[in-house]
């Protein structure tokens, strides 16, 4: 039996909470600013054009929409895969999933040609579209961990949130089996149209949301003074440790079968050899900083005995997890469209040519404006709610820590099954 | 039980309150304003029912020449703001090299009018929508501008509106923030005319390769072209069974 946890709203009253308050709103500012200065000009004036329509903001809206249904993992692995050490954690994971998909979404509506249409997209439905369903997916994913979170700290309702929680977690598979199929069912472009990018999706959802959990949970408590135990971070590291390495199964996957076939050697070459920045931030961003260095940090014996190497090898991840975001997103869109196999190609309208994209200052803002919307959620949710444990120190979250060892290897095994 | 019956709204009852009241905020306009959005479009008296039109073109004969562009960006009013990235172009000719053989020949592409438009397929709002006779379009009300379209068209046919525009002609509706392509002319079908701008510039400008008519005719010279001739779809292997077809590639 665990002990109770308690649960506390942060004060919330010293000058370094409203520091951070005042960062985000500053972000948020460069957010709507960026949004105005697009719906004044128009898109001309970010680094987009007509063959690369999806840029800088997709990067970053895809990312926090990924991390948030990986955030939602902690609580998972409580409710569903029944580990109570991980309870603790639940009300603060259900949040980050909120919030951080709230801050993608943002991102994504602003990027619109025609943001002020939201109001079609929510009534007129092209139920062929994956787009489509995705707003279905992303508003009932919010709803349902809304109803979740209600649950888990409502004490009258605890008792239902097991249920709750499977229907979360099973949403949130589909969820991003829907993002990673935005891709995944594009059939003209090559280095898309694969059903491996599904599964790769829902991986680097899994690692991502890991580490942005990781660097809040402990950013929270280290700023509050609330002890945080090795037993906890040493299981979540762990995690992020083998979703990383889940990614990287996948992402090898995806290459190798391309490299199988012929037709698509060209654009192999290019993602992974000559293509410029993309192969630079595929094997030094993705591959090396992204995820061999955070492997080596967390699971070296002494290295990943330090909270500084653990939150450094999230951080990396995070990065690395951008890099390959940004191959996979504008990477594909700068090889050029093969209309004509066989044949050298060219026209007025870069036909043939890889396009050159450079990201504009606006549209950096607009990605900040977004991550800034999610922490600020989550910023003003942690004073106002009960959503952290006072005390997550390893002799209250488990009074019989000494066991630990014995059961990390099975508790990795569920969690990433 | 009993002593939540307190004047004092608690914070538990206000979240509670607040996040019912969003939610049917939410919810209400998909329940209740549906109905009075389905404007009926009127029929288009001038097209042909089960017609479905196409455009056939001879790039043995197809040159130089940029008639067909030039006519087709001035029938609609594509003007180029001198920034090639952001531009508009509803058509382009494309310059194609034979790697093996060193080839050379040049072809108009645009909008290709499929008969399963990935594009239609992937617009979360319907606003890319394929005519009853075969023409692709956007509706430009509906229209959100989330390029999607643009990332699944496989000719690179649209363009993306990057900047406000003025002096739009009022059979071209077009506009900031939206994407668009080649019409197929469906302002002249409409009126009843049987051919497009780019099509009459080729034949009176250029070099005849172009050739407009109702693909499901037998008798219409296009199919008597094709029938004689035979044609081939761009990214024939995607099987979208596209409504313009290429001889001599």
């Amino acid at each position: 039996m665990t002990t109770k946890t308690h649960f506390r709203e942060i004060e919330g009253r010293s000058g370094g909470y409203y520091g951070l308050l005042a960062l985000l709103v500053i972000g948020i500012g460069l957010g709507i600013i960026a949004s105005l200065l697009k719906g004044t000009y128009g898109h001309y004036i970010t680094g987009m054009d007509n063959q690369i329509v999806w840029g800088l903001p997709h990067v970053f809206a895809i990312f926090l929409i990924v991390a948030a249904s990986g955030a939602l993992n902690v609580a998972s692995i409580a409710s569903v895969f029944g580990r109570k050490l991980y309870k603790p954690l639940a009300p603060l994971s259900g949040l980050l999933a909120i919030t951080l998909l709230a801050g993608g979404l943002a991102i994504l509506v602003l990027d619109l040609g025609r943001p002020d249409r939201l109001i079609v997209a929510m009534t007129y439905y092209n139920f062929k579209s994956i787009f489509a369903w995705n707003i279905f997916l992303y508003t009932g994913f919010m709803a349902i961990v809304l109803v979740y979170l209600w649950f888990l700290m409502e004490r009258r309702m605890n008792r239902y949130s097991t249920p709750v929680g499977y229907v979360a977690f099973v949403w949130r598979l589909i969820l991003t089996t829907g993002t990673g199929s935005i891709f995944g069912f594009l059939v003209a472009r090559e280095t898309y149209d694969a059903a491996i990018l599904a599964p790769l999706f829902i991986a680097l959802s899994f690692s991502l949301g890991m580490a942005v959990f990781i660097l809040t949970l402990m950013a929270a408590c280290r700023w509050t003074n609330r002890p945080l135990g090795d037993v906890l971070i040493g299981r979540l590291k762990n995690l992020m440790g083998v979703f990383v390495a889940a990614v990287l199964y996948f992402v090898a996957v995806y290459h190798v079968t391309n490299l199988y076939a012929t037709r698509l050697h060209d654009v192999e070459a290019f993602m992974l050899l000559h293509g410029g920045i993309y192969p630079l931030l595929f094997w030094f961003g993705f591959i090396l900083l992204g995820s061999l260095l955070p492997l080596l940090m967390v699971f070296h014996p002494a290295w990943s005995k330090s909270r500084a190497m653990i939150a450094s090898a999230a951080g990396l991840v995070i990065v690395g997890g951008m890099a390959q975001l940004y191959v996979i997103i504008i990477g594909g869109q700068a090889y050029p469209l093969d209309m004509f196999p066989g044949y050298d190609v060219s026209s007025t309208f870069f036909d043939g040519v890889v396009m050159a994209y450079t990201p504009s200052m606006v549209e950096f803002m607009l990605g900040i404006g977004g991550v800034a919307l999610a922490f600020f959620l989550v910023v003003v949710a942690l004073k106002f709610l009960r959503f952290l444990p006072e005390n997550l120190s390893d002799e209250k979250i488990d009074p019989h820590h000494g066991g630990t060892q014995r059961s990390e290897g099975t508790e990795t095994a569920a969690a990433g099954a | 039980m009993s002593d939540e019956r307190t004047p004092n709204l608690s914070r538990r009852q206000f979240i509670t309150g607040a996040a019912a009241a969003v939610a049917s905020l939410t919810v209400a306009p998909g329940v209740f304003l549906l109905k009075t959005s389905s404007a009926s479009i009127p029929d288009s008296p001038g097209t042909k029912p089960g017609a479905r039109w196409g455009i056939l073109i001879d790039s043995n004969k197809c040159g130089d020449c940029n008639a067909c562009v030039t006519a087709c960006h001035e029938e609609n009013g594509v003007k180029s703001l001198n920034r090639p990235r952001t531009d508009a172009q509803w058509i382009r000719k494309v310059e194609i090299t034979d790697r093996a053989t060193g080839h050379s020949r040049s072809l108009p592409v645009m909008c290709q009018h499929c008969e399963h438009p990935p594009c239609a397929d992937v617009c979360p709002t319907g606003a890319s929508f394929r005519r009853a006779d075969g023409i692709v379009l956007v509706n430009k009300h509906t229209c959100i501008g989330c390029r999607y379209c643009m990332m699944a068209c496989p000719y690179k046919a649209r363009s993306f509106i990057h900047e406000p525009l003025e002096d739009q002609l009022p059979h071209a509706p077009r506009g900031k923030g939206t994407v668009e392509s080649c019409t197929l002319c469906v302002h002249r079908i409409d009126r009843g005319e049987r051919t497009t701008a780019c099509v009459e510039a080729c034949r009176k400008d250029g070099n005849g390769a172009m050739v407009f008519g109702n693909l499901n005719d037998p008798d219409s010279e296009i199919s008597r072209r094709l029938a004689q001739y035979g044609g081939v779809a761009i990214r024939a292997d995607l099987g979208l069974n596209p409504g313009v077809r290429y001889q001599g590639l």
